[in-house]
């Protein structure tokens, strides 16, 4: 027998669902959100993929969501391509990965994550100023910072070389504990000591290898010396600070310091440096530890002579360059409280650590209190060998471009102003005053609105 | 009563009918019509190129018009912004550098080939001309990737051989001046054959009746080529030339593989550039402004080589 449908009881099933799904926490109501899709930032690890993949599909059988990923590649931009496009066409994935200055690039079709922000500084504390310089816009976090591809870039050089032709021993000065870190050793390890090795190590056969091309490795150590020497191409209020003593020494040292460098790194992309140090030629790179990964793979020798290590200090503190990433929620996404509530879950401390251990601990997390895993004391060779890896000490981490608009700050850094200004002084032998009145020029057109 | 409704249906039934078969036969006319037919077979063609050509230029130039966060009409902002620049115009020199010297000698090597494989005989001609197209049929990015392997700023395979012989190492991409030489050269390798066979092409057509005749009245090698080859290869070279230097004005693989517009800029092109300020930088209205920069200087070389070939062509006539 059919049973009739009467107003009575349409009306009951309406309400019935409307009470369901105003009831349901973000998505935890049975197949509330459906689908999700990532488009993630495809990792040069492997295996990293597979776990991110595994804490998805976790959440996914917990929430009834079926999880779809895409790993885009970084290799020819083809990450930032699909952002462009998805934010273009206002159509695509409910979260995308974004690197560097993707999140300040497309702000405006960005979802508000302070929610997930705020519940996230809660639970770890402090976030590093770097990730919160990039990610919060305005004052509205529209990334999450992710450990996932996250990095910096300190030092990673040959402990034996050093050894043997700068009279340094690398594991004592950084050891592979930061409670027998001793401030007097470390304190040593200057921009001067630096330059005083690399002319050591050059004429010993051995150079350091420190890009100067216009790619984000060169970028981002080039920033970090800035920062210590305390130059500022661009202040908070748009005005233009390259003009100053500081940036005259730290050119004038700069010199000193590309003059003992091959001369090919005028050339070098990001990785350049790393087929330097994995080759055997090389003594010191600044790299997060994938060349040190690559070697062990293929030149075990190299690898297990690599330590890494902090940068040297200058007049104005020690800094690194950091290289966060993050996640967004696009504003055209139908699923956004699924997506936020996938964004919790995977930067869960317990998450972190496994993806953490995944990329062999290449992928740093922008959460100071995450900075402990154990991965980071155990993978070899040699035992240690990326412990400082995580800025530990006194060592901060900083970004070519600020503290700078993050609008200006994204074309500073995006077209190497600071690496071409190096490149104009050092290779192409202008006068330090012409290349000071371009990187002005230069600088003046990044304020255009 | 059937037959008055019948009667009040049929002429109208009638005047259907032939309506309709009048319009079968005018739509039976035209699709005879040799027009229609290449009409419709030409449509898949042009709903492409309507779609991934005519709409994207046009969205370029209302891109170019906007702002940085394209939320503002700012007309030739862009424009008049960029010409203050002087990185763009060290962009705009290097454009035309890259792109005058590559069509001249690919134009050069491919006249001077296409000659020598004329004169080859006819058994392995086939064999040289598939040997010689090679480098054009190879996918542009894998066969760069091969060059940038060769010149690698590092370990690059012609230095060691250099070296081998004892020469001295050249920095061929960490040099801003080699770096240049490279790119171009890449482009002469890969365009060259374009140019080889469309002037092959052309010197078979040229008839052999003109030399004979030039050979009686005792003319030379030089003077065949000068007086019979050149003016019956004009208007191949003048189109091939056009083709040519629209293709390489807009190059992006090779130099974008190769030093991305490096060392200190001074390789980049409009589209690498266009690429750096649009897509890297997030400044998709200046991006467009560049690459929209093309279209003038492309435009005028089009308008004055086709005038050129209309009137040789209407000499002919």
């Amino acid at each position: 027998m059919r049973r009739s449908i009467t107003r009575r009881s349409v009306l009951k099933s309406a309400a019935l669902g409307s009470a369901a799904v105003l009831a349901a926490p973000y998505v935890r109501g049975a197949y509330a959100a459906g689908k999700l899709s990532l488009g993630c930032w495809d990792h040069w690890v492997p295996g990293a993929n597979t776990t991110l993949t595994k804490l998805c599909n976790e959440w996914g059988e917990k929430n009834k969501v079926e999880v779809h990923i895409d790993y885009i590649t970084s290799q020819g931009e083809k990450d930032k391509l699909t952002a462009a496009a998805e934010a273009q066409a206002g159509t695509g994935h409910d979260i995308m990965s974004h690197r560097d200055w993707n999140i300040q690039i497309h702000q405006r079709t960005l979802e508000s994550l302070d929610d997930v922000a705020n519940q996230l500084i809660k639970e770890n504390g402090p976030i590093s100023p770097v990730a919160e310089y990039l990610g919060k816009i305005k004052g509205v976090w529209r990334g999450i910072p992710t450990s996932v591809g996250s990095q910096v870039k300190p030092c990673c050089s040959r402990l034996d070389l050093y050894k043997e032709h700068a009279g340094i021993d690398l594991r004592d000065m950084f050891p592979a504990d930061e409670s027998k870190y001793d401030k007097a050793k470390t304190d040593l390890w200057t921009w001067d000591l630096y330059l005083s090795t690399a002319e050591k190590l050059f004429k010993a056969g051995y150079p350091v290898g420190l890009p100067m091309g216009q790619t984000s490795d060169a970028v981002d150590w080039v920033g970090a010396l800035f920062k210590s020497y305390g130059v500022v191409m661009v202040d908070e209020k748009d005005n233009i600070k390259i003009n100053s003593p500081e940036t005259r020494q730290a050119l004038e040292y700069l010199k000193k310091l590309m003059a003992v460098n091959p001369p090919e790194v005028y050339a070098w992309d990001d990785a350049g440096n790393n087929r330097w140090l994995i080759s055997g030629k090389g003594s010191s790179i600044m790299n997060p530890p994938s060349a040190w990964a690559v070697a062990k793979r293929d030149n075990l020798k190299v690898a297990e002579n690599c330590w890494t290590h902090a940068m040297p200090s200058g007049p104005k503190g020690r800094f690194v360059g950091q290289l966060p990433q993050f996640y967004g929620v696009w504003s055209f996404s139908p699923n956004k409280s699924a997506a936020k509530d996938l964004l919790l879950y995977i930067s869960q401390r317990d998450s972190v650590r496994q993806l953490v251990a995944a990329s062999s601990g290449y992928d740093l997390p922008s959460f100071k209190s995450l900075h402990d895993f154990d991965t980071w004391k155990t993978v070899e060779p040699p035992v240690g060998t990326v412990y400082s890896y995580p800025p530990r000490g006194d060592e901060q981490t900083s970004m070519a471009g600020a503290p700078a608009r993050s609008e200006v700050g994204a074309q500073i850094y995006n077209q190497a102003i600071n690496t071409v200004m190096v490149s104009k002084f050092t290779q192409g032998g202008e006068k330090l005053d012409d290349v000071i009145r371009w990187a002005e020029k230069e600088l003046e057109g990044t304020l255009r609105a | 009563m059937v037959d008055a409704v019948q009667q009040q249906w049929s002429p109208n039934f009638a005047g259907e009918g032939s309506r309709a078969s009048q319009r079968q036969a005018g739509l039976h006319r035209l699709m005879r019509r040799r027009s229609t037919i290449a009409f419709i077979m030409c449509l898949p063609l042009i709903v492409i190129v309507a779609g991934l050509i005519i709409y994207p230029a046009f969205y370029s130039i209302f891109l170019s018009m906007l702002n940085k966060s394209q939320t503002r009409f700012i007309g030739l902002g862009n424009f008049t912004y960029l010409l203050s620049r002087d990185v763009f115009w060290m962009v705009v020199q290097q454009s035309a550098i890259f792109a005058l010297s590559a069509v001249f000698f690919k134009a050069l090597i491919g006249l001077i080939t296409a000659h020598l494989v004329n004169n080859l005989p006819s058994k392995g001609q086939r064999k040289w001309r598939g040997m010689l197209l090679v480098p054009w049929v190879i996918p542009l990015a894998l066969s760069t990737l091969g060059w940038w392997w060769l010149f690698d700023p590092t370990h690059s395979a012609i230095n060691w051989i250099i070296k081998g012989v004892g020469g001295e190492e050249i920095a061929w991409l960490s040099d801003p001046y080699w770096a240049r030489f490279s790119v171009i050269l890449v482009n002469v390798w890969y365009g060259a054959p374009f140019f080889l066979i469309m002037y092959l092409a052309a010197l078979k057509s040229v008839p052999e009746q003109l030399y004979e005749a030039a050979a009686i009245d005792g003319a030379n090698a030089w003077q065949r080529f000068v007086h019979i080859t050149l003016p019956m290869m004009r208007n191949i070279i003048a189109i091939t030339v056009l083709f040519s230097l629209i293709v390489t004005f807009a190059n992006f693989d090779i130099v974008q593989i190769m030093t991305a517009g490096g060392p200190r800029n001074m390789t980049h092109v409009f589209a690498t550039y266009a690429f750096l300020l649009g897509i890297r930088s997030g400044d998709i209205p200046l991006g467009s402004a560049v690459s929209l920069f093309m279209f003038p200087i492309l435009a005028v070389s089009a308008v004055l080589i086709l005038r050129g070939v209309r009137k040789r062509g209407r000499e002919i006539a």
